[in-house]
């Protein structure tokens, strides 16, 4: 077998050597099917000497773990999931070549460093592609995993290319690769400075990386390079780290919000509040599964059909408790909570009973995955839209609540439950509602969340000891507490967590709110007047 | 009014269901074994599968016959993922079920809960998770991976097959990760590794703010040399920590993450598109290529009555510990316990990978280490196959405990004996 192999790699390569583009890369693909992992490295090698643009789709599948060879003949294919088996497409000509069933094909096996093989390899082939697209990401791809062998196609590539930013990711490119080569000092010492004006972690990596191999004497300009990259990076590492704050202060945020007209406005000490977050996230889950089996389509519009369903659902949920338990207990604080204690644990094993006790999987939409560079710091798209849904969420619930006939009914009853009564409010149904909206609050939360957190039943218990935290912090009975308290909690975390650690960086801010509800009782904007006294 | 009666009611009900599930008296013809995982609360997530496999082969065993000739019959309890209720329940089960044979706890901190039980009412345990070592017990199996069934050769992995040189350890901040991490720290080092390309980052339970530390990770992974991350974040941390990975753009290509706590079941609340080519060590995966393999998932599909159920390592440990309690019993003709801690030393079952695991004198097992890599499917690629190790009890790496070595067979029947003192007790229990 291996001689088989190897005499065949020995054809190619001297039928190679002289014209590329005449040769059939065909066997060098199918000789994949009997490689190990280090002789698909060497035919990954020879692939990429052929220079033949055409093996780039076989070689985009085998990295994807999309090849497979034919048991009966050892031939090998692209193949694409198909009904129960695969569709086969030859690899080269890209034609579909019919179905197999499962079991009479094999997968090609890949691992890491084959994957980075090939990402290399195909940088190098794709320099050349007519779309502009496809010759950024072939830059990016030798960036990442520079070869002195890709030099000089490199600076073929440069000379023809005409799209600024394609050029200038190249002349990166090559400044990367050039480290590693033989060429003269003056030109490497060009180059450090080249990866210096590019900046960023990755240049400090790449610096680090390359100095060992480098000549003693560009090492002052290596150390050089790095410094001045650390320095510029420091303020965006300031800035990440404010970023990250307030981030994990939209996520206490959303938490918090619905507990902050709970608790905050009507005084209960509502429990099974991080349930109501959980059946938010679970209404999330269900949405995302009828969507996936009856309209795939829409699945990037999940989570904005989830959350007017999460809102009903939690809000009706909210509303069936505090009919049914919460509303016999007004006045007495001790009883309500082992009471919601009580529903919040009915709710888990419910939850637990009906959908098992394993995570759920609720996808991202695509408009959610990912991440973009501001300067010298990254930002993740669910975490910009987290914020953006949460502060959007507080300045409704805001409007509700100071503009809206409904919101004055609340603010009457909560401020003096007799006064408006007599005025011919209804209490216990603006009670049933109010509930009933921090309920539903919560549920649009748990859609949130559930883009960020596991689903499982236990999603509501890690939130509900951050949630009344928020709340207690910022002030009972003020939603703009809530909103302060939150954003300052994230950022103080964030700032304690680099330098002490995550687990002690907890205990600290827990220590640090102990302390300062001792200095100020009601929190950071307390209420004033008769109302809090009530 | 009619709440409260409501109330009474549920609860007169489930106190009669309680009852009806514990105070059945069996009949003579009936083996029990105790059932001991979480059916809720934190652990239930992981502990419930097991508890649905353990009545799949008692189920099975009973289609064969049962054992000495007796049906068996499991007898679940629900520990509630609350260490003391498992000493709790582990008492009951023993002294008021008179069962023969225990098979549960996930936690190390359960386990540690439950071991004086056994050591005082002399039951045996069946313990089926990966756990961190410096334990052993004359009642206690211990059928998951030991440190060097699972953690050193996938760190061996690492550094030869991805010239890893840069090494993060991260997990959760409870024993299991601190004693591997201390272990891994000790082998890095004995390796050559300077300490200062070792970064070792714990964080609380449920942790679910990962910004900070992937980006701390990425930091460190940027100073030149290839960087990996050694993980054993426990449980539910772990979607999202994978999500922030995926969204911050860290590919396994760049930097991989071998984990020690993630398998099939963890995997499946997940998207592991993002997450193709990052590592898991085991000593069994759902893919694993053997007929015993693809005999037991249609078996389990069949039992669960639900083929999207994977299987998972732990599972395997429970098919091992139970097989090896089964073939014990009917060696020693008895359930008794002191038979059949003789009976079971040197017993050889098949495992799922297609070879056997033989108990050993230390109560471990004998089993391959796979390394798998994430699929798309959610499923793992083997990437390494090793021949079978023995579980070692007594880390080698540690300086407490390298003197030590377990023996429970008579004479000696010590679990701690210092071979360089020849004494028997030692640091460690």
């Amino acid at each position: 077998m291996l001689i088989r192999l190897f005499s065949l790699i020995f054809l190619v390569l001297s039928f190679a050597a002289p014209s590329f583009a005449q040769n059939d890369p065909k066997p060098l693909i199918d000789a994949l099917a009997k490689a190990d992992f280090g002789e698909a490295e060497k035919l990954i090698g020879q692939l990429a000497a052929t220079g033949d643009a055409r093996v780039v789709p076989a070689l985009n599948a085998f990295s994807e773990g999309d090849l497979y060879f034919r048991k009966s003949d050892n031939l090998v294919f692209i193949g694409k999931a198909a009904g129960s088996g695969y569709e086969l497409i030859d690899p080269v000509t890209g034609v579909s070549v019919g179905q197999a069933a499962k079991n009479a094909v094999t997968k090609i096996k890949i691992n890491n460093s084959l994957r980075r093989v090939i990402r290399s390899a195909m940088g190098g082939l794709t320099l050349m592609s007519p779309d502009r697209g496809v010759r950024l990401q072939a830059a990016d791809a030798v960036l990442r995993s520079p070869s002195a062998e890709n030099l000089e196609l490199l600076e073929t590539a440069i000379a023809k290319e005409t799209d600024r930013e394609v050029k200038a990711r190249m002349e990166e490119a090559r400044a990367v690769s050039l480290l590693s080569s033989d060429r003269s000092i003056d030109e490497k010492r060009a180059a450090i400075q080249t990866i210096k004006n590019y900046g960023g972690r990755n240049a400090i990596g790449i610096l680090m990386g390359a100095s060992a191999a480098l000549d003693p004497s560009l090492k002052g300009d290596v150390d050089a390079a790095i410094a001045s990259i650390e320095s510029g990076q420091r303020l965006w590492d300031m800035a990440q780290n404010v970023w990250y704050g307030l981030s994990l202060g939209s996520v206490l945020l959303l938490a918090a919000i619905g507990l902050a007209i709970t608790f905050g406005v009507m005084g209960i000490i509502n429990m099974a509040h991080g349930e109501m977050v959980m059946l938010g996230a679970y209404s999330t889950f269900v949405v995302q599964q009828v969507i996936r089996e009856n309209a795939p389509g829409l699945f990037d519009w999940s989570l904005a059909i989830a959350l007017p369903v999460a809102f009903l659902v939690t809000g009706a949920v909210g509303l069936v408790i505090e009919r049914g338990v919460i509303r016999f207990l007004y006045g007495r604080p001790l009883e309500t909570l082992l009471a919601t204690w009580g529903v919040s644990l009915i709710l888990q094993q419910t939850i637990r009973s009906i959908f098992g006790p394993t995570n759920q999987e609720v996808g991202n939409p695509s408009w959610m995955s990912g991440s973009f560079p501001v300067g010298g710091m990254t930002i993740t798209w669910n975490r910009l839209w987290i914020i953006a849904f949460s502060l959007s969420i507080f300045v409704a619930l805001l409007v509700v609540m100071k503009k809206s006939s409904f919101g004055l009914n609340m603010r009457a009853v909560t401020q003096n439950r007799r006064m408006a009564s007599s005025m011919g409010i209804r209490t216990p149904w603006v009670d049933a509602f109010t509930f009933a909206l921090g309920s539903g609050i919560a549920g649009i939360a748990g859609v949130a969340l559930s883009q960020i957190d596991n689903v499982s039943p236990n999603l509501g218990q890690s939130y509900i000891i951050d949630s009344f935290m928020v709340v207690v912090f910022g002030g009972v009975g003020n939603l703009w507490g809530t909103l302060v308290g939150a954003l300052s909690l994230g950022v103080l975390n964030k700032f304690l967590e680099p330098s002490v650690g995550a687990v002690l960086g907890k205990i600290l801010v827990l220590v640090l709110i102990i302390l300062f509800i001792q200095k100020r009782p009601r929190g950071l904007f307390a209420l004033k007047g008769r109302a809090v006294d009530a | 009014m009619t709440f409260k009666s409501k109330l009474g009611g549920a609860l007169l009900a489930a106190v009669m269901s309680a009852t009806a599930l514990q105070g059945a008296f069996a009949a003579d013809d009936t083996i029990k074994i105790g059932v001991l995982h979480s059916l809720s609360g934190t652990m239930a997530i992981s502990e419930t599968t097991l508890k649905d496999v353990m009545l799949m082969l008692v189920e099975e065993q009973n289609k064969k016959g049962g054992v000495l000739g007796k049906k068996l019959e499991a007898v679940v309890v629900d520990p509630a993922s609350d260490w003391p209720l498992f000493a709790e329940k582990a008492r009951q089960l023993i002294s008021k079920d008179k069962v023969a044979a225990v098979f549960g706890c996930w936690t190390s901190s359960s386990r540690k809960s439950v071991l004086p039980v056994f050591e005082e009412l002399n039951s045996i345990l069946f313990y089926p998770v990966q756990y961190e070592g410096e334990e052993s017990s004359r009642n206690i199996f211990y059928t998951g991976a030991a440190p060097n069934q699972q953690a050193i050769p996938a760190v061996d992995y690492l550094a030869k097959e991805e010239g890893v040189k840069r090494w993060v350890l991260a997990g959760t901040d409870y024993v299991y990760p601190q004693t591997t991490n201390k272990i891994l720290k000790a082998y890095l080092m004995s390796k050559g590794v300077a300490e200062s390309d070792i970064m070792v980052n714990y964080t609380p339970f449920g942790h679910s703010d990962w910004q900070t530390i992937v980006s701390d990770i990425k930091k460190f992974g940027s100073a030149g040399k290839k960087t990996a991350v050694v993980s054993t974040i426990n449980g539910d941390a772990n979607v999202p920590f994978y999500k922030e990975l995926g969204n911050q753009g860290i590919k396994a290509e760049d930097i991989p993450v071998v984990a020690f706590s993630v398998g099939e079941e963890e995997l499946a609340g997940l998207d592991t598109k993002p997450l193709v080519g990052h590592l898991a060590a085991w000593n069994y995966f759902q893919s694993v290529d053997a007929d015993v393999n693809a005999e037991f998932i249609k078996e389990w599909h069949a039992f669960t009555k639900n083929d999207k159920r994977v299987t998972n390592d732990p599972m395997e440990a429970a098919y091992i510990g139970f097989n090896a309690w089964v073939k014990a019993v009917e060696a020693a003709g008895t359930t008794n316990t002191d038979a059949v801690l003789d009976s079971i030393i040197g017993v050889s079952v098949p495992n799922l990978s297609g070879g056997t695991s033989t108990v050993m004198p230390n109560h471990h097992i004998t089993k391959p280490v796979l390394i798998g890599e994430i699929q798309a499917d959610g499923q793992f690629d083997i990437v390494q196959e090793t021949a079978p190790v023995v579980g070692d009890e007594w880390s080698d790496y540690l300086p407490d405990s390298k003197n030590l070595i377990s023996d429970w067979r008579k004479p000696m029947s010590c679990g701690n004996f210092n071979v360089a003192s020849g004494k028997c007790g030692g640091k460690g229990s």
